[in-house]
């Protein structure tokens, strides 16, 4: 202490008359940069403290249940691109699963295994965003700028499949549009080669860093009863300390004969949510590898979907050579072929949690009913019990932990 | 495919009819997944015995959404269920009349079941009796259709009084 400093009035003169309280209205959104999307919530704040949010959602609703009750199975592909558009592909194989349950399609090993690679590929480009998104909240925009360049890697081996990157239209009913050319294996040996280097190089830019741990730990912690109760599925369960995972729990597309660990955490607060998608990025590589070695060893180089020709499409020199192969090709696109009555529900594991397909045929040309079950749009709910009493800055990383997608909250 | 466990399917079922009788309408297997059609009155008792039972906990809802059956002038809601303890899923629907369109709701419960029932209020017009918040979530407050029931035209592609010249339609 200064000399000189009288401290004898200190906690002696001032007056500490009780004031009644006095909360302050904030808007959070819809449009604002900390959101990463389009919703609002109004949070009633004490100071800096939250007592109470309420939130808005629906900015960017689309209505993609009502179109897909009048688009053929292969127009509803595009919707389901832009649901979590931050991961793509699994929602659009997720959707093919689903039509090849009620059509009873038996996809052969290859192609299972050509979708785990990419829809690994598309986890790991989704972890990659949340997790340095996480990153930003909290003012380390570096470890961002650094693995954003391996996003870029993984958007050009979709180029390469499909030729598009964010919302791919990937893959068809049965299987894939063509084969992987030469230059996409290229991509992903390479790829599995620098990635975990880099990603070890992220991680220590957070993991061990002591003004990240101090901002995350303890923050946004959920129970997991509550998370149970409200819904929670895939990273965000597990950090609550609960190993669901539909990959594991009812496995689809070969996933069985993979071997991975479930990574779960303990208190359900950010850190642990950060560190659940940072081992399943691994695990995701991993996964990868195994595919890879598989898809060494079979015999069969040239299979790239299943034999059925009621939802497969012609080969593309055909179509353009020969009159039978276009009627063909226009009578799938355009929904022309009999779909059985029947209805199914198909789950996956997204990027976020189990992502479910509810379609009810009554053999018409279109579904007559497809209910998407996000996990965003359920898990988002309990956000205000997540954040009262915390700062507001608090809430943000909550909210960036969590990987709300506005596409897919929306629908 | 999920994993088909017939014993399961027949405990469901047994239970359910020991203790609702006549209200467990109909019983059958969808593809991979038992779907059980309970008559509304007694839903919310289904859903609470099936939560609660030692031997089944069905301890998760998956998704809820609404249907509607223009045919028999019904609304219906389907619930699938998840018990991670057996690792067992299953679907329960009930249905409405169009013109009275309540059902008791979910969400005391499951708390999850709060914006699904919003949402089914949003789409279908279905009131779930005892929400503590029911109203819109994804449309506009102050639309007055629901959507989602199949008397709601999707815009006709063949109308003229709209100008699309411009995007070169």
């Amino acid at each position: 202490m200064a000399k000189g400093v009288n401290t004898d009035y200190w906690d002696k003169d001032i007056v500490k008359a009780e004031e009644p309280k006095e909360y302050n209205t904030l808007n959070v959104g819809p449009t604002h940069p900390a959101t990463h999307g389009v919703f609002q919530n109004v949070m009633l704040m004490d100071g800096e403290f939250i007592v109470s949010t309420e939130q808005t959602i629906g900015y960017i609703h689309r209505a993609f249940e009502k179109i897909a009750e009048r688009r053929p199975f292969y127009q509803v592909t595009p919707l389901t691109d832009r649901l979590n558009y931050c991961s793509a592909p699994i929602n659009n194989m997720g959707w093919h699963m689903t039509v090849e349950k009620l059509l009873g399609i038996e996809t052969p090993k290859r192609v299972d295994y050509l979708r785990i690679v990419i829809m690994e590929l598309a986890r790991l480009a989704d972890h990659i965003i949340c997790n340095s998104v996480i990153g930003v909240d909290s003012g380390a925009l570096t470890g961002f700028t650094y693995i954003f360049q391996d996003r870029e890697f993984i958007y050009e081996i979709y180029e390469e499949i499909c030729g598009s990157r964010l919302t791919t239209n990937m893959g068809r009913i049965g299987g894939f549009e063509r084969n992987f050319s030469p230059k996409v294996w290229d991509k992903i040996r390479h790829f599995l080669k620098t990635f975990p280097a880099r990603l070890k190089e992220f991680e220590n830019l957070l993991a061990r860093n002591r003004i990240f741990m101090d901002r995350t730990i303890n923050v946004g912690a959920f129970a997991l009863d509550r998370a149970l109760a409200y819904g929670f599925t895939g990273p965000n369960l597990r950090a609550c300390g609960l190993d669901y995972d539909v990959r594991v729990m009812n496995p689809y597309c070969s996933y069985e004969e993979f071997e991975f660990t479930v990574p779960v955490g303990q208190s359900g607060d950010t850190y642990d949510r950060f560190m659940v998608r940072q081992e399943e990025m691994k695990q995701s590589m991993s996964i990868i590898q195994q595919a890879l070695d598989k898809l060494d060893k079979m015999e069969d180089k040239e299979t790239y979907y299943a034999s059925d020709p009621r939802f497969v499409l012609p080969p593309k020199e055909k179509v353009y050579n020969n009159m039978e192969a276009l009627i063909w090709h226009f009578k799938i696109v355009m929904g022309e072929t009999d779909i059985p009555a029947g209805e199914v529900y198909h789950a996956i594991e997204a990027a976020n949690g189990e992502l479910g397909y509810y379609l009810v045929s009554d053999g018409g040309r279109t579904a007559s009913r497809l209910h998407f079950r996000r996990p965003c749009f359920i898990y988002y709910q309990a956000y205000p019990e997540m954040v009262q009493g915390n700062m507001l800055s608090d809430a943000i990383l909550t909210m960036s932990s969590m990987n709300v997608i506005a596409g897919e909250l929306d629908a | 495919m999920f994993q088909i466990i017939p014993e399961r399917n027949q405990l469901v079922v047994a239970k359910l009819t020991e203790n609702f009788g006549e209200a467990i309408i109909h019983d059958e297997m969808l593809s991979d997944m038992l779907c059980i059609t309970v008559s509304k009155e007694v839903i919310q008792q289904v859903l609470l015995s099936l939560h609660d039972d030692n031997e089944l906990q069905y301890n998760f809802l998956t998704t809820l959404c609404g249907m509607h059956y223009p045919d028999k002038d019904e609304l219906g809601v389907v619930y699938h269920l998840h018990s991670f303890v057996n690792n067992h899923r299953i679907r329960i629907k009930t249905a409405t009349a169009l013109s009275d369109p309540r059902i008791p709701t979910a969400t005391s419960i499951w708390p999850s079941a709060n914006w699904m029932e919003r949402e089914t209020y949003d789409f279908f017009g279905i009131l779930f009796e005892g929400h503590p918040n029911l109203k819109r979530i994804l449309n506009v407050d102050d639309m007055t259709d629901f959507p989602l029931r199949k008397d709601f035209p999707l815009e006709d592609q063949t109308r003229e009084d709209k100008d699309d010249s411009m995007f070169g339609r």
